[in-house]
């Protein structure tokens, strides 16, 4: 397995990642992981036994040469680790910091079997960063023009990745962005403290350096459909990758009262249109005192941090399973409660009472037990009757989930969708009912990760290339 | 960057206009909507579009200036650009031949009851039009309602011009004379379009309102525009802006309109005292 002696390399325990204070860091919005320093990088990348056959590689779902990058690293050689990153991933500022590691690339790390696994996800961030410290940018060479145009519906982790891949096939590839900036989730989901807005512009720039046109303001389904860009405006092939743009409610008593938001409208006032800022800039946001954020995902905890950092005293995280069922990263669930999220762990709310004028006043919960396990294998939330109780809230945010958002199925004749609303699309391909349309990513999966965005990106770059060289020379 | 072609003082608080915006213009129908930003830091409003020339390339937008974002845009000039205009948003008017129908405007809700009562008239339908404002001074459009209509009814809250009273008292009025509505549309203030409703329902005409929630994105990703219709929460930017105005639910509309009331005012106080140059030199 390993050249060097088992039981020796790789022991040392993996570099801690430094981070601001707790305490301090929940007061602003700067990012919360520092990053490696050039010595922590070469240390940690020496832990890589470097496996001949490196099963990390087939937990990453877009196949990073990982030991080849983290080698490099070791050597010295960081511009070449950011170069061997790009040649496989677009995104690598983005995935070393907000890719679940622990459940891919490093799981399948064989050091993890005795000792800690080697930090793949803070070695990427730390070359991609390092690139980007140096003002450099190396933009791999693309493929001669083929003469085929794609479109590419959102600017996500999704609709990126394909464009970066066909570009640099040679096609001529724009993306049409709803929003005015692109980036999708990773510019109003994701908050500043996770993921800098400045990185995910320049993954953006590096995209656009590689020949890929970004259209902003532009809504398909509304500017222009599917069917008018491929029959009127000479696009050969689409991809879809609008994401899980749809955010979902509760349905209990209340929720339209002032104060309730869904996290989509709390974090993009917040990431997107910069709410932190008010009044130097327009948009507004509310928190108050007290703050219920209810789920027990990502972007509830995205929430919870948002919400102490726009100054919130106390922040609740109501969550109608246990915290060992929470879908949400075990770091960012530590991130949280570190910083003074309060766990309402098996409480789920039953209304929100008013103040009388139109105003949250109060959250209504029931007490739960965990019964027996059910499709998702998680453990089925069941009521205890006659254990329901108030909490003093200001602000509410449903973090729920989000679903599909139907504005592309709705103007797009013959794409078939399933019962709730996803996009069918081939899971190799991403090929959709319709010739010459393909998608990928949360439209097609339900609400997941960047990484597996990325991944289905990746599957339905490749499957689109094939489809316009197999239509010969344009 | 969308460049301002035309800008015209309606009244001293309401302007007008033509924006360029070519792949809209060509895309848009009555009752449609664009979502605007003015520049980096700021907020993301809606507007109705007014009228639209495919040809040119443009749309008109008629804006009154009552809060920061709206003030701010009263400062633009013909040649200036505005940041983001996105659009064409929402669902269009269903426009067919109902026969007799009602077109009620009130204030600033007349702009974007022009376009439809356009329409609705070259669908063969007689138009019946009623708009009103609070005083002469801040009547708008009177002219192109009267293009747009087979028959123009005028009033003013406090009599100044036209007929004495509110459009809806107008609109009762003239059911009372023996006209019979088949269709009606009422746009306006909440308490306008409520009051709108209310004669509707008792003429059992069937109507519709155009909604003017808060918005962020515009395209149903954001759920801040949710209203109740029906006793169903909607998004109005994607399932309406129009609705059945029977069914929406108007105070809670008009509750959450007031969300942001103090941002809004501490928003106007601070631009109207450094002047205008606060939001875009900070």
């Amino acid at each position: 397995m390993s050249e060097n002696k088992p039981g020796r390399k790789g022991s040392e325990p993996r570099q801690e990642m430094p981070r601001q204070d707790p305490m301090v860091r929940r007061t602003n919005f700067d990012e919360v992981a520092l990053g490696y320093s050039a010595e922590q990088a070469v240390a940690e990348a020496q832990r890589c036994l470097r496996c001949k056959k490196p099963f990390c590689v087939s937990g990453c779902p877009v196949e990073i040469d990982i030991p080849g990058f983290v080698t490099a690293i070791a050597e010295g050689d960081f511009d070449g680790a950011a170069r061997k990153l790009k040649e496989k991933n677009a995104l690598p500022a983005v995935c070393g910091r907000v890719c679940p590691q622990e459940d891919q690339c490093e799981k399948y790390c064989v050091l993890g079997k005795k000792w800690e696994p080697l930090a793949i996800g803070r070695l990427e961030r730390f070359a991609a960063d390092w690139e980007a410290k140096q003002g450099r940018m190396s933009v791999p060479e693309t493929a001669p023009p083929t003469g085929r145009k794609v479109g590419v519906v959102g600017s996500g982790p999704a609709g990126l990745t394909v464009a970066a891949d066909l570009a640099l096939l040679g096609h001529e590839v724009t993306i049409f962005e709803a929003l005015h900036a692109p980036g999708g989730v990773l510019v109003y989901g994701i908050p500043e403290f996770r993921l800098p807005k400045s990185i995910v512009a320049r993954e953006v720039e590096f995209i656009e350096k590689l020949g890929v046109k970004v259209e902003v303001d532009f809504v398909v389904g509304a500017t222009r459909t599917i069917g008018e860009l491929m029959n009127e405006e000479g696009y050969d092939a689409i991809f879809i990758g609008t994401g899980a743009g749809l955010p979902y409610f509760m349905n209990i008593p209340g929720e339209n009262l002032n104060g309730v938001y869904s996290a989509n409208e709390f974090l993009t006032r917040s990431n997107l249109m910069k709410a932190f800022r008010f009044p130097e800039y327009d948009t507004p946001v509310k928190v108050g005192k007290t703050v219920a954020v209810v789920g027990g995902g990502n972007v509830a905890m995205d929430s919870v941090r948002t919400a102490m950092r726009l100054g919130a005293e106390n922040v609740y995280c109501v969550y109608r399973r246990s915290r060992a069922e929470m879908p949400a990263r075990e770091e960012e669930i530590e991130n949280a409660l570190e910083e003074g999220m309060i766990l309402k762990e098996l409480h789920n709310p039953v209304r929100i009472i008013d103040d009388g004028n139109g105003w949250v006043k109060q959250i209504e919960c029931i007490k739960m037990k965990l019964g027996e396990p059910d499709a998702s294998g998680r453990r089925r939330p069941v009521p205890i009757e006659g254990s329901e109780f108030t909490i003093d809230v200001d602000v509410v945010v449903i973090a729920i989930g989000q679903g599909p958002n139907p504005l592309v199925p709705s103007t797009t004749e013959g794409l078939e969708t399933n019962k709730w609303g996803n996009i069918m699309a081939d899971a190799e391909t991403g090929l959709t009912s319709l010739e010459g349309v393909y998608a990928g990513g949360d439209i097609v999966t339900g609400a997941a990760t960047v990484i597996l965005a990325m991944g289905a990106g990746r599957k339905a770059a490749r499957a689109i290339h094939e489809y316009l060289m197999s239509k010969g020379q344009a | 960057m969308h460049k301002i072609i035309k800008k015209e003082a309606l009244t001293p608080e309401i302007k007008l206009y033509v924006v360029d915006a070519p792949l809209i213009a060509t895309k848009v129908r009555p009752g449609q909507f664009v979502v605007l930003r003015l520049h980096e830091q700021g907020e993301r409003i809606p507007l109705t579009v007014a009228d639209f020339d495919r040809d040119e390339g443009t749309i008109t937008l008629v804006v009154a200036e009552i809060g920061k974002t709206t003030k701010e845009m009263g400062t633009l000039d013909e040649g200036d650009g505005i940041l983001d205009v996105v659009g064409p948003l929402g669902k269009a008017t269903h426009i067919e031949n109902y026969g007799t129908v009602a077109c009620v405007g009130g204030g600033i809700g007349i702009a974007p009851v022009f376009p439809i009562a356009r329409a609705l008239k070259a669908a063969g339908n007689r138009v019946v039009s009623i708009i009103g404002a609070r005083c002469k001074d801040i009547l708008i459009l009177e002219d192109w309602m009267k293009g747009a209509s087979s028959e123009l009814h005028v009033t003013t809250d406090d009599g100044s011009y036209g007929i004495h009273g509110f459009v809806t008292q107008q609109m009762e009025k003239l059911i009372g004379e023996g006209y019979k509505f088949d269709f009606a549309v009422g746009i306006g203030p909440v308490p306008m379009m409520k009051a709108f409703a209310g004669v509707t329902r008792r003429h059992n005409i069937k109507s519709i309102v155009s909604l003017n929630p808060i918005m962020i994105d515009g395209t149903g990703m954001c759920g801040v525009c949710r209203v109740e219709v029906d006793g169903k929460t909607r998004f109005a930017c994607v399932d309406g802006p129009e609705f059945d105005a029977h069914l929406v639910d108007y105070d809670l509309l008009l509750s959450r309109q007031t969300t942001y009331l103090k941002e809004e005012k501490q928003a106007l106080e601070r631009f109207e005292k450094c002047g205008g140059d606060c939001g875009k030199h900070e």
